[in-house]
């Protein structure tokens, strides 16, 4: 793809520093990979998106008339496979993470750059294995691989698309490993913990659920292989294995990948929040440990999953439990971003609008997360559309809104051009109402009773799915218009200042784009994050400067 | 399209309306917290939007709130955990003296079977305002049989019974629906629970029943040989099984088990796995050699023999009575 030219004409660059192919795919900066991986997410995402149209489309009306039964549940089986462990897992960390890591805690890169660069290599591997899955018969039994449906009676490529997700796994792993030591090792001198962007906190919290939580599935998929291919028993009760004991082991690893997705995001729109009112976080310390507290409690809520599988009532009393011990960290999270807000001085420009929009959905998301961890009512709505609505008001309203808010963010610096800020809040208002119109009326469709996964449908169910596919096309507009202005922006876009924001951090005290080693000297930090009461400062014009 | 619109579903057990209580509850505590978010958030973006000359004024935080707004949710999030357990817990409690029914899923259709020996395919026709109690076990992969009006939902497992009970309340045909995705044809996977009068039902009830369910199961049981050592008299090489259902068992290895469903299941496909102690895991495995029609008639023999079992030993008592046998009834097979 052309990469622009370096918008102050001869200042070098990671971006002009070399040309061609082999450049980019040899490369182990940490900020080129970002980019590598930026065009690989953005592929999957657009592929995923293919296969919900084609859902949503499905479902315009109560009988199975667009596709054959076997293929929507391909459809549905692949967008769920692709978004989460090909686009939303690998979203901000191995994007935003990647580029912003090293540069918000004042290093040259990530502590392992040839990892980070093998890690690419497994995400591509473990992506083209999954292409070929699909493009060779794809798999049906629901990205949750229940058993012993999927080891014993579907006949599609199950071990096919396990390996994939398997490599892609390690990619996955490798990332949270060097993110883990970078934080630990490579910091400036003067950056405390207690100095650190809550963008890092996040990752830091994040990377600990990809190192620990990684493993399990991968270890998941080689008993599911194994049962599949050897007919040991594991999981099939005809050769004398526990069904329960593969949901147990998956949601062990699913449900952190939540936070796998979320908690980056939230540590997107806190640096958001923080430039766009002009302050310095709200509970700097209560928000940075509650991403740690979400990291931790989220490997204790898996069962809540399994209510209705067969767990014991008193398992299932536990697990209700922890889950609401969950929720108070991430409720303390949306409390203080709104205190930020308090008094500050605030501009609307397109990354604060998505980070509202963020703000909104993922209240909405995390207080329907409070009706499934209620036992008595899960009862009712569980594998109903109720759980599609409310996962895709944290995964998609949350997380994927968080990920547009900070791409809008850090565009100037990754590319070294502005956006066009017009048509960016355009996209902001259309992919937020596109999203409530397409998944809040799957809330009240789940509480009636339809349940997920179905290809045909009662005839009253069909008002609130046509609303949810008219709100799909709409979303999917949103969707299309950032990936057009921001491909317009890198050829026609304006030059970015090095800090167009006058956003605190050190990533912005650096040029735009920045050089290969990211600062000229190392840079010494003396001050807290979020120092815009420095940086607002009439007396000043800049504040001390690292570089 | 929109003749048929409705916003809220059918309300039909007894379990129904608690589970709505829950929801209206929960529906109004987080209507108030997202209002109380949403109009802080304007309010503040509003009022403070940026303008020259008025800078933001830095504020490092404020323990007592933090306290207050860790601890506040915390304890509505209790009340909210509270609730949703005693609703869970009574809906997946049977009450002793239910009705039952014998489920068996497969790939893509719902046999069920009376205790009273009336046989139905997707379809379950129940009285109103009695407690029906289901007894499930899948022949392939994972189902789950949910009924949205009764609000009640339960996974239905290969190789063990879970059970699910009910009590309808109001006369009428109610979606059932396979919940947990079991292959190509799982939203075909549907059916109709039919709840009658009383009188209606007793009128359909008297039509085509082969005999009581345990009937079945005591001539399975003679006729695999199982009465040559599971004497009436506790001579036999096994243990009795007179008014075994439902009590503590001692097995060999010092630990107690209660006899239920899963138990009895569980001794005939895998006698070695706990056994009765005082005698030897001499019994073979009838794994493969009974089908799960038979195993739910094998278990609600063994039921009917005891006190414990409650349902087993009315029906049984009842249902002699009606020796006029007659195919499988509502067999209205769907796709």
């Amino acid at each position: 793809m052309p990469m622009p030219n370096g918008p102050q004409g001869e200042r070098e660059n990671y971006l002009n520093k070399e040309y061609g192919a082999i450049s980019w795919l040899f490369t182990t900066d940490h900020k080129r990979i970002a980019l590598l991986y930026l065009m690989s997410i953005t592929f999957f995402f657009f592929i995923g998106g293919f296969f919900a149209l084609l859902i949503r489309l499905e479902l315009l009306t109560p009988v199975g008339d667009l596709v054959q039964a076997d293929t929507y549940n391909k459809l549905f089986t692949m967008h769920g496979m692709v978004m989460v462990f090909f686009f939303l897992i690998p979203s901000i960390p191995a994007v935003l993470g990647n580029f912003l890591v090293p540069m918000m805690i004042g290093a040259k890169d990530l502590a392992f750059p040839r990892i980070n660069l093998l890690s690419w290599y497994l995400y591509i591997i473990g992506g083209a294995m999954m292409l070929h899955c699909m493009l060779t018969g794809g798999v049906d039994t629901g990205w949750t691989f229940y058993t012993p449906f999927s080891t014993a009676f579907t006949n599609t490529k199950i071990v096919e698309a396990g390996l994939a997700i398997f490599v892609a796994g390690f990619s996955s792993i490798l990332t949270g490993l060097n993110f883990v030591v970078t934080i630990h090792r490579m910091r400036a001198p003067g950056m405390t913990w207690s100095r650190l962007p809550l963008f890092i906190w996040a990752h830091y919290a994040t990377s600990i659920i990809q190192i620990l939580g990684t493993p399990v599935i991968a270890i998941t998929i080689v008993l599911v292989a194994v049962e599949r291919t050897l007919h040991l028993g594991i999981f099939d009760p005809r050769l004398g294995g526990d069904p329960l004991l593969f949901q147990h082991l998956f949601w062990f690893y699913s449900h952190p990948a939540v936070y796998i997705m979320i908690l980056p995001s939230m540590g997107v729109v806190t640096e958001i929040f923080a430039c766009f009112s002009r302050k310095r976080i709200f509970g700097y310390s209560f928000v940075a440990l509650s991403s740690i507290a979400i990291a931790v409690f989220g490997f204790l809520v898996w069962a809540h999953h399994m209510f209705v599988a067969g767990i014991s009532v008193y398992a299932a009393l536990v697990f209700s439990l922890l889950s609401y011990a969950v929720a108070v960290p991430s409720a303390v999270k949306v409390f203080n971003w709104t205190a930020t807000l308090y008094k500050g001085s605030i501009r609307y420009d397109a990354p604060m609008l998505y980070a509202f929009g963020f703000l909104g959905l993922f209240t909405i998301g995390g207080l329907t997360g409070l009706f499934l961890a209620a036992l008595g009512i899960d009862v009712h709505v569980t594998d109903t559309y109720f759980v599609v609505a409310h996962f895709h008001y944290i995964m998609v309203g949350g997380a994927l809104m968080g990920y547009l808010g900070g791409l809008h963010f850090w565009w100037p610096k990754i590319s070294g051009r502005l956006y066009p800020e017009g048509w960016a809040r355009l996209a902001a208002l259309i992919v937020f109402l596109g999203f409530n119109l397409t998944f809040f009326p799957q809330f009240i469709l789940g509480y009636m009773g339809m349940p997920r996964r179905y290809y045909q449908y009662p005839q009253e169910f069909q008002v609130l799915n046509v609303l949810s596919t008219a709100g799909a096309t709409v979303l999917g507009v949103g969707y299309l218009l950032p990936m057009i202005y921001f491909l317009w922006s890198m050829r026609y876009g304006k030059p970015a200042p090095d800090n167009p924001w006058n956003a605190a951090g050190l990533e912005w005290q650096t040029s735009s784009p920045p050089t290969t080693f990211n600062f000229e000297h190392e840079p010494v930090v003396t001050w807290e994050a979020y120092n815009y009461e420095e940086l607002d400062a009439p007396h000043k014009e800049e504040v001390p400067v690292a570089r | 399209m929109f003749d048929n619109f409705p916003l809220w579903p059918d309300r039909a057990s007894s379990t129904a309306g608690n589970v709505d209580a829950l929801y209206i509850f929960l529906l109004i505590v987080s209507g108030l917290m997202t209002l109380l978010i949403f109009a802080a958030v304007v309010y503040f973006a509003a009022r403070y939007r940026r303008r020259p000359g008025v800078p933001a004024e830095q504020i490092e935080g404020s323990i007592p709130l933090e306290l207050t707004w860790s601890i506040i949710p915390l304890g509505v999030f209790l009340v909210i955990f509270a609730w949703g357990a005693v609703v869970y817990f009574k809906s997946r409690t049977p009450p002793r003296d239910a009705t039952e029914v014998y489920v068996v899923a497969k790939q893509w259709m719902w046999k069920l079977e009376h205790a009273e020996g009336q046989r139905e395919i997707n379809e379950l026709h129940v009285p109103v305002g009695r407690d029906v109690k289901l007894i499930m076990t899948s022949q392939d992969v994972i189902h789950s049989f949910y009924v949205p009006a009764f609000r009640m939902k339960q996974d239905v497992l290969p190789g063990r019974y879970t059970v699910e009970w009910f009590r309808a309340t109001k006369p009428g045909t109610y979606h059932l629906f396979c919940a947990e995705y079991c292959g190509t044809q799982h939203s075909g996977m549907i059916g109709s629970i039919i709840v009658m009068e009383p009188a209606q039902y007793e009128a359909w009830m008297s039509g085509g029943s082969t005999g009581p369910l345990s009937a079945t199961g005591e001539k399975i049981f003679a006729e695999l040989g199982c009465v040559t050592c599971h004497r009436a008299d506790s001579q036999g090489r096994g243990p009795s099984l007179q008014g075994v259902f439902g009590k503590p068992v001692l097995l060999e290895d010092g630990r107690t088990v209660t006899a239920d469903e899963n138990y009895v299941r569980e001794s005939i496909l895998d006698p070695g796995a706990k056994v009765v102690n005082g005698f030897k895991p001499v019994m073979p495995t009838f794994q493969g050699l009974v089908s799960e029609e038979q195993l739910n008639a094998l278990v609600a023999y063994v039921k009917s023999l005891s006190n414990a079992g409650s349902g087993g030993m009315k029906a049984n008592a009842a249902a002699v009575a009606v020796p006029n046998p007659a195919p499988v009834k509502g067999s209205q097979v769907n796709q």
